[in-house]
C-alpha cells in the first residue's frame, strides 16, 4: 500500500477513536437531558417522595449529599493541605518521604467499597456513631484525602521559591513564611483541587451504602448522628430497587440530570476560582 | 520562642503525614482482622480456588470466590480491549493531530466524561446500553457481561487519555522531526517512533485504567445482572466481588461467618487493585518521568 494512502488512513482511524469517546459523552448527557428535563419543577426539587417514592420530589436526597459533603469537605481539606504543606515545605527527601507518598499514591487507587467497609468498622462499629451523617461524610472525607493532597501540593509548587527564601531572609521563621508568603498565593489552587474531589465525592456511592444512606425519610436529618438520603443512593434504589421500576424510571431520570448539574456546577466553580487566579497572577 | 513555636507546628505538620499513612495501613489491617475469623471457617484452598459462592444455603454453604474472580476479570479484560485502542487513538489524535485550539476545548470535555458519577454511568447501562444490546443479539435481557465492559471502558477512557497524552507530549519534538527529516510520513513517525518511545507511560496509564475498571462498584452492580454463577460467555450476567460485597453487606447478620467472608472478598480486592496500583506506579517512574 502506498505510504501516503495508509497515513490517510491511520489519521482518519484516530480521528474516529476520539469521534467514538466524544459520541459515548454525548450520548449520555443527551439521554439524561431529555428524559429528565421534563421531570425537573420546582415542586421536584423542594418537596419529600410521595406515596411510597413514586411521586413527589427529592429535597431530602439533595439536603442529604449537601450535608454529607460539607462532613467530607471538613475532614478532607484541613488534613489535605497539612499534609501537602508538610510534604512541599517540611519533609526532607528520605524513607519516611518516600513511604508517605507512596501511600498517597496507593489509597487514590483502593477501590470505594472498600473505603465502604473500612468505614463500616471503623466509624460505624468501632467508634460507635452508628450508620449516619458523620461516618458517612468522614469515609467519603478518607476517601477524597488523597486527590486533596495531591491537588494542594501542586498548588504549593507553583509558588516560586524566592518567596519563602525572601521571608526568611528578612528573618521571618519557617512557619511564618509560609504563612504569610506562601499560603495566601497557595489557597486558590488548594480549594480548586478540593472543589473537585468533593465533587467526585458527592457522587460517589459505594462508600456511603452501609455507612449512613437511608432508603427513604421523610425528613432532614437535624444531627449529624441521623441517617440521611443522598441523590446518587436515591438513583441507584429508583433505577433498581423500587418495587415498580418501571413507573418511577422519570424521577430515576430527573435525580440522575440533578445529580450531574450539581456536579457539573461544582467543576465549573473550580474552573472559575482556577481561572481568576491565573487572571491575579497576570496582573 | 519563635523557635520552639516553629518546632510545634512543624510537628503538627508531620504527625499529619503520618495520618494519611495509618490510614492506608488501618485498611489493610482492619480488612486483615474483619476476614481473619472467616479462615477459622473456611479453609484458604476454599475460598480462592471454588467457584460456589452460596453463603445462605441451608444444606452446605459454599464460600467459594472463583465465580466472582472470573468475572471481575471478564468485564476488566473486555474493557480493556475497548478502551486502549479507543484510548490510545483518542489521545493520538489530541497530541498529533487537533489543533492546539482544539485541544483546548477538549481537554475539559474528556474531564466532564471523568466526572460522571458511577451510579449515573450504571442508570444508563439499564436504560440506554441494556435495550441496545439485547436487540442486537436477539436476546431478553441486556444486563450482561458485555454491558459491564462497555460501561467500564467509558469509565476507565479519561484516565487512559489524560495519562498517555501526557506520556505521549514527554517525548522530545528532536525524535518528531528527526523521523520527518528521514522521510518517514507522519503516520509512520507516530506508530513507530512516538508511540515506542512514550509506551511505558501509556502502559502505566492502561493499568491505572484496569485499576479503576477492577474495583467500581455502582455500575457493575447496576448493569451487570448480577448472577452468581460462573459465566461462560460475554452475554450471560456475571456478578462481581465488589459487587458481591455491595449486595451481601447490608443483608448479612454481624458476626457470622458470611460476615467475615464479605471482608475476605475485600481484602483480596484491596490487595489485587494495591498490586496493579504499585506496578503501574513502577513503570510509570523507572522509565519515564511523567507526572500523574
Amino acid at each position: 500500500m502506498n505510504e501516503k494512502v495508509k497515513e490517510k488512513l491511520g489519521y482518519n482511524f484516530l480521528r474516529l477513536c476520539f469521534g467514538i469517546v466524544l459520541l459515548a459523552l454525548f450520548m449520555i448527557l443527551y439521554d439524561i437531558f431529555q428524559k429528565g428535563a421534563g421531570v425537573i419543577s420546582w415542586e421536584f426539587l423542594t418537596a419529600s417522595p410521595k406515596k411510597g417514592m413514586t411521586e413527589g420530589g427529592i429535597f431530602p436526597a439533595i439536603v442529604g449529599t449537601f450535608y454529607v459533603t460539607v462532613i467530607t469537605a471538613l475532614l478532607s481539606i484541613p488534613l489535605g493541605m497539612g499534609c501537602a504543606i508538610y510534604l512541599n515545605e517540611y519533609a526532607k527527601d528520605g524513607l519516611f518521604t518516600r513511604i508517605i507518598r507512596m501511600s498517597i499514591r496507593n489509597l487514590s487507587g483502593v477501590p470505594s467499597i472498600v473505603y465502604g467497609l473500612f468505614g463500616v468498622v471503623l466509624f460505624v462499629q468501632f467508634m460507635r456513631f452508628d450508620t449516619c451523617l458523620l461516618s458517612a461524610g468522614l469515609t467519603l472525607g478518607l476517601m477524597t484525602l488523597p486527590w486533596t493532597i495531591t491537588a494542594s501540593e501542586e498548588a504549593l509548587k507553583n509558588i516560586p521559591l524566592s518567596y519563602r527564601e525572601g521571608a526568611m531572609a528578612l528573618g521571618a521563621t519557617k512557619w511564618q513564611a509560609i504563612r504569610t508568603n506562601v499560603l495566601p498565593y497557595a489557597v486558590p489552587g488548594m480549594l480548586t483541587g478540593a472543589i473537585l474531589g468533593l465533587a467526585r465525592a458527592a457522587g460517589e456511592t459505594a462508600p456511603i451504602l452501609f455507612t449512613g444512606a437511608a432508603f427513604f425519610l421523610p425528613y432532614i436529618p437535624k444531627t449529624i448522628f441521623e441517617q440521611f438520603m443522598a441523590l446518587p443512593y436515591h438513583l441507584y434504589i429508583m433505577a433498581t430497587q423500587h418495587h415498580s421500576i418501571i413507573k418511577v424510571r422519570p424521577i430515576a431520570y430527573g435525580t440522575a440530570l440533578v445529580l450531574v448539574a450539581l456536579i457539573f456546577f461544582m467543576n465549573l466553580a473550580a474552573v472559575i476560582i482556577r481561572y481568576r487566579l491565573r487572571k491575579i497572577r497576570r496582573d | 520562642m519563635h523557635n520552639v513555636k516553629d518546632k510545634i507546628i512543624h510537628g503538627l505538620f508531620f504527625l499529619n503525614g503520618l495520618i494519611v499513612m495509618l490510614v492506608l495501613l488501618g485498611i489493610f489491617v482492619i480488612l486483615c482482622k474483619a476476614a481473619i475469623p472467616a479462615f477459622q471457617e473456611i479453609s484458604l484452598k476454599e475460598f480462592l480456588t471454588t467457584a460456589r459462592w452460596d453463603p445462605t444455603s441451608l444444606v452446605k454453604e459454599g464460600y467459594g470466590i472463583g465465580a466472582m474472580l472470573l468475572s471481575t476479570l471478564m468485564l476488566t479484560i473486555g474493557a480493556l480491549i475497548i478502551a486502549v485502542p479507543l484510548g490510545i487513538g483518542a489521545a493520538v489524535y489530541l497530541t498529533d493531530i487537533a489543533s492546539p485550539r482544539f485541544r483546548e476545548i477538549a481537554k475539559p470535555v474528556i474531564e466532564i466524561l471523568a466526572g460522571i458519577p458511577s451510579v449515573v454511568v450504571g442508570f444508563l447501562g439499564i436504560v440506554l446500553v441494556g435495550p441496545i444490546i439485547s436487540k442486537i443479539f436477539g436476546i431478553s435481557n441486556g444486563l450482561n457481561a458485555l454491558n459491564g465492559s462497555i460501561l467500564l471502558a467509558i469509565m476507565a477512557l479519561p484516565t487512559i487519555i489524560s495519562i498517555s497524552e501526557d506520556a505521549l507530549r514527554s517525548v522530545p519534538k528532536t525524535y518528531h522531526e528527526a523521523s520527518l527529516a528521514l522521510g518517514a510520513t507522519g503516520w509512520q513517525t507516530i506508530i513507530k517512533v512516538k508511540i515506542p518511545a512514550a509506551v511505558s507511560g501509556i502502559i502505566a496509564a492502561c493499568m491505572l485504567g484496569m485499576g479503576r475498571a477492577i474495583g467500581e462498584t455502582m455500575t457493575v452492580l447496576m448493569a451487570t445482572g448480577c448472577a452468581p454463577a460462573l459465566p461462560t460467555s460475554y452475554l450471560d450476567p456475571v456478578r462481581t466481588m465488589t459487587a458481591t460485597i455491595a449486595i451481601e453487606l447490608g443483608e448479612v447478620a454481624y458476626d457470622t461467618t458470611h460476615y467475615y467472608a464479605l471482608f475476605g472478598v475485600g481484602l483480596v480486592l484491596f490487595i489485587i487493585t494495591f498490586v496493579v496500583n504499585m506496578l503501574s506506579d513502577m513503570v510509570l517512574r523507572k522509565y519515564q518521568k511523567v507526572r500523574i
